[in-house]
């Protein structure tokens, strides 16, 4: 009988190995690798100057910069106000699904829509919509008499800018919020509804009594898990507007990359992909406090 | 009593017209910029109706550029990732949801932790080792990439799924003679055949898509994934809206009829964790 215990905890362990491998080879050992970076000066663009050690250089540099403190502002603005609302549209999607009515399945199937295509083409079907010339917002907006003339959403001013990607953001990450609402909602016991209805609550105090109370574990998962998927983001701005105009749509991410890949600049761009890493840290610390607190070891 | 009601209902209507619009006309204009005859893709204004219907540009994206190689690399690198990645999941998440491994909460706790870090925050010594090793430009650069990418996830769901199987069957199974691995492959795995089939689904979406570490790691036209070369259309002074329109709906199509098709599994591999019990 041991015999048998004892090779299936090794087998245990054989098994598990493969994985822990690969999540250390992709995730652990290059994030070393980049703290380590972040602590040389390393310019690749400049290879005969080698790879001096620098210290904590590179960190003070950067947060006396102001185009980096302006994409950590932005980054977490972008992802406080994508996810707000993201989560009152989704929110009201969700309420919506939850009745039946006729076609539902329709309007579930136009939700789901916007997740299943990639980020790169959501990028570009927007952009093409914001296009100056020969985009259909301007079109539209001129045929109405809302614009005198073509207006250049993504490039023109910042402001618009900024509220241009929220828009294509929420519309492309919406839906999953709306798809884990309405789960949660699924998952109320209609006879709580039932005992309301008895006791002669209207729709919104029933909202509030009870749907809400009970929906709030679904909403703070889906809230911390998508800012820390919108604080990580990369693909959709830098296909739309590429940080632009000028730096104004910069996230963290995309500083990262601009310094790492185009200035080559491996040192700086590595010390702003630690900061940016932390950032994410922190969040997902709190994001697993809350996940396993019924499993608090 | 009744008026108030419809007026509710009516701005429910109307908040449901506004929403299903909003997702899907995006995606109906993309279609639509795609079969424009050419010389109507760029009016001023604007027709949202189109005059006219012009499909040769579905050819022609095939017959005139790289794109239908670029499909393949997607194809090829996001089926051999998946298949990889749900082969040590799958055995990682028995593992920790059967044997009593020492620390397997923990195990997954770092796991998961890991797996949240940003993608830039690990890319570039991926990238210098990628180089050294001489693989940029090749697919198993983006294999090895996906493959370790979504083990996280995939091991995540599949734990938790694992746990809902009663050990009751695989006991049976080894008083039978079965040694632990048989008793996986021949009794776990097709039971877990629904949770399985959504983790495929969704590591494919997902490679599928992604669009940093391919952007990164392969360059040349003959090794690019479908996302990235859409991306390249652009040039420098013209971008041909109609030619990404026709590559876009090629490339997101048929996701969007896997995820219409599928949409229990996808739901539910979603939303897994995140709403408790």
């Amino acid at each position: 009988m041991r015999k048998v215990e004892l090779s299936k905890e090794r087998l245990g362990y054989l098994l598990v190995i493969p994985a822990l491998a690969v999540v250390i080879g992709i995730f652990l050992y290059p994030f070393i690798t980049t703290l380590w970076y972040s602590l040389h000066s390393m310019r690749l663009n400049v290879p005969h100057l080698g790879t001096p050690w620098v210290g904590i250089k590179n960190y003070l540099l950067l947060f006396g910069f102001n185009r980096f403190l302006y994409a950590l502002r932005f980054t977490v603005f972008f992802a406080v106000v994508g996810v707000s609302l993201q989560l009152i549209l989704g929110i009201g999607v969700a309420l919506t699904l939850h009745k039946h009515f006729r076609g539902r399945s329709a309007v579930r199937v136009s939700v789901l829509a916007p997740w299943a295509i990639c980020l790169v083409v959501a990028a570009l079907m927007w952009k093409w919509m914001y296009n100056a010339s020969y985009g259909i917002i301007n079109s539209v907006f001129l045929q109405m008499g809302l614009l005198n003339q073509p207006f250049d959403w993504l490039g023109a001013n910042a402001t618009w800018a900024i509220i241009s990607s929220l828009i294509a953001t929420v519309w492309r990450d919406s839906p999953f919020v709306a798809i884990v609402v309405l789960a949660g909602l699924q998952s109320i016991e209609l006879n709580l509804y039932d005992a309301a209805e008895i006791d002669g609550g209207n729709r919104f105090q029933v909202f509030r009594f009870i749907t809400l109370p009970l929906l709030k574990p679904a909403i703070l998962v889906v809230l911390l898990f998508q800012t820390i998927h919108e604080i990580r983001a990369f693909d959709l701005i830098f296909a739309l507007t590429q940080g632009g105009p000028g730096n104004a749509t910069e996230l963290a991410s995309l500083f990262v990359y601009k310094f790492t890949f185009s200035f080559l600049d491996f040192g700086r761009g590595s010390a702003a992909a630690v900061v940016l890493a932390s950032l994410t840290m922190i969040l997902c610390l709190i994001y697993m406090r809350f996940l396993f607190k019924d499993e608090v070891s | 009593m009744k008026r108030k009601i419809s007026l509710w209902n009516g701005l429910v209507i109307l908040f449901g017209i506004f929403f299903v619009s909003f997702y899907i006309f995006p995606i109906y204009w993309n279609i639509l910029t795609s079969i424009r005859p050419p010389g109507e893709v760029v009016t001023i204004p604007a027709q949202l109706i189109p005059k006219g219907i012009f499909l040769k540009r579905y050819l022609t994206i095939f017959t005139e550029t790289h794109f239908s190689q670029n499909i393949r690399n997607s194809l090829i690198i996001s089926s051999i990732s998946t298949a990889l990645c749900l082969s040590i999941s799958t055995f990682g998440a028995y593992a920790i949801s059967r044997i009593r491994i020492r620390g397997h909460k923990i195990i997954l706790m770092l796991v998961l932790v890991l797996s949240m870090l940003p993608a830039v925050s690990i890319i570039s010594p991926l990238y210098l080792v990628f180089k050294a090793g001489g693989l940029i430009n090749t697919h198993l650069s983006l294999i090895i990439t996906y493959t370790a990418f979504w083990v996280p996830f995939s091991i995540w769901f599949l734990t938790n799924f694992f746990k809902t199987i009663p050990t009751a069957l695989e006991d049976a199974a080894v008083i039978d003679g079965c040694s632990p691995l048989q008793a996986l492959t021949k009794v776990i795995i097709p039971l877990a055949a629904p949770a399985i089939f959504t983790v495929t689904i969704l590591i494919f979406i997902f490679s599928w898509g992604e669009f940093l570490f391919a952007l990164t790691f392969t360059t040349t036209h003959k090794v690019i994934t479908a996302p990235v070369a859409i991306f390249l259309f652009q040039g420098k002074y013209v971008i041909p809206w109609a030619d990404m329109a026709t590559a876009s709906t090629i490339v997101s199509l048929p996701v969007v009829l896997v995820v219409i098709i599928c949409q229990k599994y996808i739901v539910e591999g979603l939303t897994s964790g995140a709403v408790k019990g």
